[in-house]
């Protein structure tokens, strides 16, 4: 459980974080706080939309599920848990495919970084490790399956 | 491994700490009166250009009109801005040989280049356009590189004389965005890709222009009188 619980709240961070991007990228919010980094050259970029979609709509819609899912995760009956646990970590993979070719972007093509991408690249990782973990500890809970 | 209910009490606890501040810090990002943001992916409506084409200069009777698409954060717009528009102003357009539109063309590497267009046309409300622009383009290097571009933008309009409540009101409704984005349209689709480009006579010239290759470009259309 407190893999889940982890995920769980790693979740709402990047949900909280994708909602700033977009809010940005809407102009509800004036600059992002970017530091040195290129947070405006990213957000900016043609690459910051992905089949007509906003990837920060994206990331609002994933990180949304995969907190929906970690909270089912915490409420259901032990036998519906391993499938929430097998979701979260089938959706975490998703998300953590998808920051990989974000990350290719940036470095390859806009040739610039975004530190909240990179933090919420940090985030979906961790979500997936905690997912992982997760489904590891349900799995050898479970034990060996009797013979049939 | 099991948790308490106590244990998830707290855990629901946390969370619901962690969603209520993080709304809380987005709420006041959004509400609060700070520096300006023009939205880049607006859907162009009739009403965004509602016939307008650009800002001009100069009489409607000039033989020849001359379109410049231009990004205020591109350092050769502020070239031609600088070295030569002066000379073109006042020897081809104030002559009555000239009719200037000028169309915004934000490059999309430029981030600052949508709010700067926008402080123009909120100028243009007041009247003020030219000398809104002029005051960009002539700052550009002291904001080009800036975090924030819009407070400088602001002090521009203060000293050209704007009144900073209507500037301000503008600015934060964002509401020539789709007018902005359509003449970057308009200029894609005349064939424009860099700035400055200059329409003449239905004739693309792209980059820097100096005042002889225009007046050159324009006596072949219009030959001057006298002659």
């Amino acid at each position: 459980m407190k893999y889940r619980m982890a995920g769980a709240l790693l979740s709402l961070l990047g949900l909280l974080l994708a909602t700033y991007l977009y809010l940005y990228k809407i102009g509800k919010i004036g600059t992002l706080a970017c530091g040195t980094g290129s947070c405006e050259t990213v957000q900016l970029s043609p690459y910051s939309r992905f089949l007509g979609l906003e990837v920060a709509m994206i990331g609002i819609c994933g990180y949304g599920l995969l907190l929906i899912l970690g909270l089912l995760g915490l409420q259901a009956s032990p036998g519906r848990r391993s499938w929430v646990g097998r979701l979260l970590l089938v959706g975490s993979g998703l998300g953590l495919v998808f920051t990989c070719y974000l990350t290719y972007l940036e470095l390859f093509l806009i040739e610039a970084i975004c530190r909240w991408c990179v933090a919420s690249a940090v985030i979906i990782t961790l979500i997936f490790v905690a997912s992982l973990l997760d489904w590891r500890a349900s799995d050898s809970n479970r034990g060996p399956r009797a013979p049939a | 491994m099991a948790t308490s209910p106590t244990g998830l009490k707290r855990f629901y606890l946390l969370l619901g700490g962690v969603a209520v501040a993080g709304l809380a810090v987005l709420a006041f990002l959004v509400v609060r009166p700070a520096s300006v943001s023009i939205p880049v992916d607006v859907k162009v409506q009739p009403s965004d250009t509602a016939g307008f084409r650009g800002y001009v200069l100069g009489s409607a009777s000039a033989p020849v009109e001359v379109s410049e698409y231009a990004d205020y954060q591109c350092p050769s717009c502020l070239h031609f801005e600088e070295i030569q528009f002066p000379d073109v102003r006042d020897r081809l357009i104030q002559t009555g040989r000239v009719r200037w539109r000028y169309r915004d063309f934000p490059l999309a590497q430029h981030k600052f280049s949508r709010v700067a267009a926008h402080s123009a046309a909120c100028a243009d409300e007041q009247g003020k356009f030219w000398e809104q622009h002029r005051a960009i383009y002539v700052g550009q290097p002291d904001w080009s590189f800036k975090r924030d571009a819009a407070g400088i933008f602001r002090d521009y309009a203060k000293q050209n004389g704007l009144d900073l409540g209507r500037y301000d009101a503008c600015m934060q409704s964002a509401r020539y965005a789709g007018r902005i984005q359509a003449s970057l349209e308009e200029g894609m689709k005349a064939g424009v890709q860099a700035t400055p480009t200059f329409l003449v006579g239905g004739r693309l010239y792209s980059g820097v222009q100096t005042y002889d290759a225009l007046k050159a470009i324009i006596d072949s259309l219009a030959p001057p009188a006298g002659r």
